[in-house]
């Protein structure tokens, strides 16, 4: 998968969490707790659903890395997902 | 706090008058049996021992004659307060109120005006017939060169008369024969004047709203009483001058309630009803929610025995029919 | 022969809309079975019906606005025979019965009422009523004599499920309402705790790790059951009052302060959660935030509360004073879980705190209650394992 295809599938996971963030703009680099009104709730639901849609177990210490639409994207790739 | 105190419609007529012969000298009152008699319903009652002669005339049974005596005293400078009995009793002098009254300034280029007041008793209800219960208001107010008002409340009856007397130009005013004896409230003191141009609201209201004038306004609400124990909270607009009409009032009326519903004593064809109706169609038919309607008297010459009287006159049931045809409920 | 009144939503709350029946005459009820749908301030309610029977007759029309008490619907006992119902004030019924525009029921040989054989009847204001709401007047039902009206028009009005169908204004309008009130009627004094949440952290985070991703706890919900656990200590927080008197709860249903995206906050109860153990916790408050955030609540969820736990959440403020919600007689307030300089045996350490807050009303406990409740909370979260 590209970039692009990978950072769709993170929007498509967040939009399913929270669908009235439809038609936001999603800045690649700002957290997600920064740009939008998400809780610790609406967070987990949304690593709940990556996890669904990948597969891919996370850990609660990568947390961190996946705050930003770049920062899942690459956190995707290290996980070998999409290849 | 302004003082009131309580009179009949008969003796806010009788003051005003009274107020008005006392303020201007060219005041006078004419008409059949207002001297001697005190008026035909009482209204003049000892203004000829008061005033004298000159200013309370007993007129010839004659209302063409005398009205256009009356319109030749006010060319001549005069103010005079011309009593027809009844507006059964006006058509013979139509010709001088259409003809002459309303027409002199136009045709004078300005030259010449008629300040005359005329006062009729009008409408039915006193079981006087087909000859002697017309109300014939609109007939007047389709005629342009005068003003025509339809007081309905005692402190109308009250206030009008000196403002009208003011006007330079004709100013026909309509006394319904069954609010003579009704009280009403009026200030004790001071300038008790009231416009002759304005609508008055005088019951606010939500879901419709009941436009009407002179004898039928209290069969209006007390057709409110009834609608609102049941849930319709109608708004009531007395016309009070019938020409010109408060296009402003009634508008702003119906833009609110969305329903509209006129009272009018008159006969539904070509009635003022039917004026109504076309300008609210014409200024406010996007914000209608149900067809104007028109609560009128029966196309009959009105009957004389009481129970036939009633059932063809607007009465209160019929408007709380006709709301809550317009309500849909 | 029973009537449905409208149950109360709320201290706000006086009336509301009807927009959808879910059951329909005929229908078997059970206790807590959702029988229709108002939209309030605060959104769509379900509302639950209290007894067992069958539905008999609907005496409210979607669209029509409810008061507080106005009887709903008629709900027969199971072996009850069907007879006449019981016919509400309201002029509901009318409709029914009177039709213009098509055949009267008892001629059989005429067109079944159904056939329309006239155009819709659109009044003006209608028309553009329709415009400004988005309404298709095609699908409108029309009213008595086959007009289509204001009426129609108003309750036509798209009430979609994805939106959530509230609206912002109004709730602010509610929120104010309650917090004046609870200002102004209530008594509040305050206590509060800084606590150290080291041991409950680590001991979730270590949770955490062995739980997959969809199994794993947020860390206010050790904190919901470690408040529950100690409000049956103190039942003084725990209840409502009304009218001069307090009636202590047998249950601790718990509200819990939820914001919603554009700024309302709402804070529907989770039932009886003293029993809930954590994953059943969490299970409820997922599905709770799910169903604030789509604007589809139980009557009983906003009604019921005892009392409210408020967590502001991660990189909010240190600690929160709320007002309590009436008629409750207490709230619990969290701030956010920082690191803080510790004292700890003379020595100083860097350890995870969390300052709570407890608000009461003082007609019915003091500080003393509340300081009790914040030392067994405390010592609740020491021993998470236990929770």
């Amino acid at each position: 998968m590209t970039d692009a295809e990978l950072a769709e599938l993170v929007k498509s996971a967040l939009l399913k969490v929270a669908p009235d963030l439809a038609g936001e703009e999603f800045a690649a680099e700002k957290r997600f707790r920064d740009q939008f009104e998400v809780d610790s709730m609406d967070l987990l639901n949304f690593m709940i659903e990556l996890h669904r849609t990948t597969g891919i177990d996370i850990p609660e210490r990568d947390y961190p890395k996946l705050e930003t639409l770049a920062g899942c994207v690459a956190y995707l790739k290290t996980k070998g997902f999409g290849k | 706090m302004t003082l009131m105190r309580k009179i009949t419609y008969r003796e806010a007529v009788r003051e005003a008058l009274k107020e008005a012969l006392e303020r201007d000298e060219r005041v006078f009152l004419m008409g059949e049996d207002v001297g001697r008699y005190g008026g035909a319903y009482a209204c003049s009652k000892g203004l000829l021992q008061e005033f004298g002669e000159q200013r309370i005339r007993d007129t010839p049974l004659s209302e063409s004659g005398f009205v256009g005596a009356g319109i030749g005293a006010a060319l001549g400078g005069m103010r005079p307060v011309i009593e027809i009995m009844t507006v059964n009793f006006s058509l013979l002098a139509l010709d001088q109120i259409v003809n002459n009254a309303a027409t002199l300034r136009h045709m004078s280029g300005g030259q010449l005006s008629v300040p005359i007041v005329i006062r009729m008793a009008t409408g039915a209800g006193r079981q006087l017939a087909a000859q002697h219960s017309h109300s014939l208001e609109c007939w007047f107010a389709h005629i342009p060169g005068i003003k025509v008002l339809a007081p309905a409340t005692v402190a109308d009856a009250r206030g009008m008369l000196w403002t009208a007397i003011l006007d330079p130009d004709p100013v026909v005013i309509f006394e319904h024969a069954t609010l003579y004896n009704e009280e009403g409230e009026v200030g004790a003191e001071g300038d008790l004047g009231v416009d002759i141009e304005c609508a008055a609201v005088r019951r606010a209201g939500r879901d419709a709203t009941i436009i009407t004038y002179g004898g039928s306004l209290k069969k209006s609400l007390a057709a409110t009483e009834q609608l609102a124990s049941d849930g319709i909270d109608c708004e009531v607009i007395d016309l009070r001058a019938l020409r010109p009409l408060d296009d402003k009032a009634i508008m702003a009326s119906v833009v609110k309630t969305h329903r509209a519903v006129i009272v009018d004593e008159g006969w539904r064809s070509g009635s003022l009803s039917a004026e109504i109706s076309a300008r609210i169609m014409e200024q406010a038919l996007y914000d209608l929610d149900a067809p104007v309607a028109r609560v009128c008297s029966a196309e009959v010459p009105i009957p004389y025995p009481r129970h036939l009287e009633i059932a063809a006159t607007p009465q209160p049931e019929a408007i709380v029919g006709a709301v809550r045809g317009v309500m849909r409920k | 022969m029973i009537e449905f009144r409208m149950p109360s939503l709320g201290a706000d709350m006086e009336a509301a809309t009807l927009v959808e029946w879910v059951k329909k005459p005929g229908d078997r009820l059970k206790r807590g079975d959702v029988i229709a749908v108002v939209e309030t301030q605060k959104g769509a309610i379900e509302i639950e019906v209290f007894n067992d029977g069958v539905l008999d007759e609907i005496l409210t029309n979607i669209g029509e606005k409810v008061p507080v008490g106005r009887a709903i619907a008629t709900i027969r006992g199971m072996d009850e025979a069907l007879g006449p119902a019981l016919r509400a004030a309201v002029p509901v019924a009318a409709p029914e019965k009177i039709a213009p525009v098509t055949a009267p029921p008892e001629e059989a040989a005429r067109p079944p009422p159904e056939t329309r054989v006239v155009q819709a009847q659109i009044t003006p204001a209608a028309r553009r009523r329709a415009q400004e709401l988005g309404v298709d007047l095609a699908a409108v039902k029309p009213g008595l004599g086959g007009v289509v009206g204001l009426d129609q028009v108003e309750a036509a009005r798209p009430v979609t499920k994805e939106r959530p169908g509230i609206l912002f204004d109004e709730m602010r309008n509610a929120i104010a309402a309650a917090m004046a009130r609870s200002h102004r009627e209530i008594p509040h004094y305050y206590v509060a705790s800084t606590i150290d949440v080291s041991r409950l952290m680590d001991w979730l985070e270590a949770e955490n790790s062995r739980r997959s991703v969809p199994a794993r706890l947020i860390c206010a919900v050790p904190l919901m059951r470690a408040a529950a656990l100690a409000l049956k200590e103190t039942p003084e927080l725990n209840g409502h009052y009304e009218e001069g008197r307090f009636e202590p709860a047998g249950r601790v249903n718990m509200g819990v302060a939820v914001a919603m995206r554009g700024g309302g906050l709402i804070a529907p109860a989770i039932l009886e959660a003293e029993i809930l153990d954590m994953d059943e916790l969490m299970e409820r408050l997922r599905d709770l935030v799910a169903r604030v955030r789509g604007g589809r609540l139980r009557s009983s969820e906003l009604s019921q509360g005892t009392v409210t736990f408020s967590n502001l959440g991660e990189e909010t403020a240190d600690s929160v004073l709320p007002l309590i919600y009436p008629p409750q007689v207490a709230i619990i307030g969290c701030g956010q879980i920082a690191e803080r300089p510790w004292a700890d045996h003379g020595a100083v350490v860097v350890r995870r705190t969390l300052t709570v807050s407890v608000a009461g009303d003082h007609r019915v406990s003091d500080g003393r209650r509340a300081a009790q409740f914040l030392t067994h909370f405390q010592q609740l979260l020491h021993n998470p394992e236990k929770l």
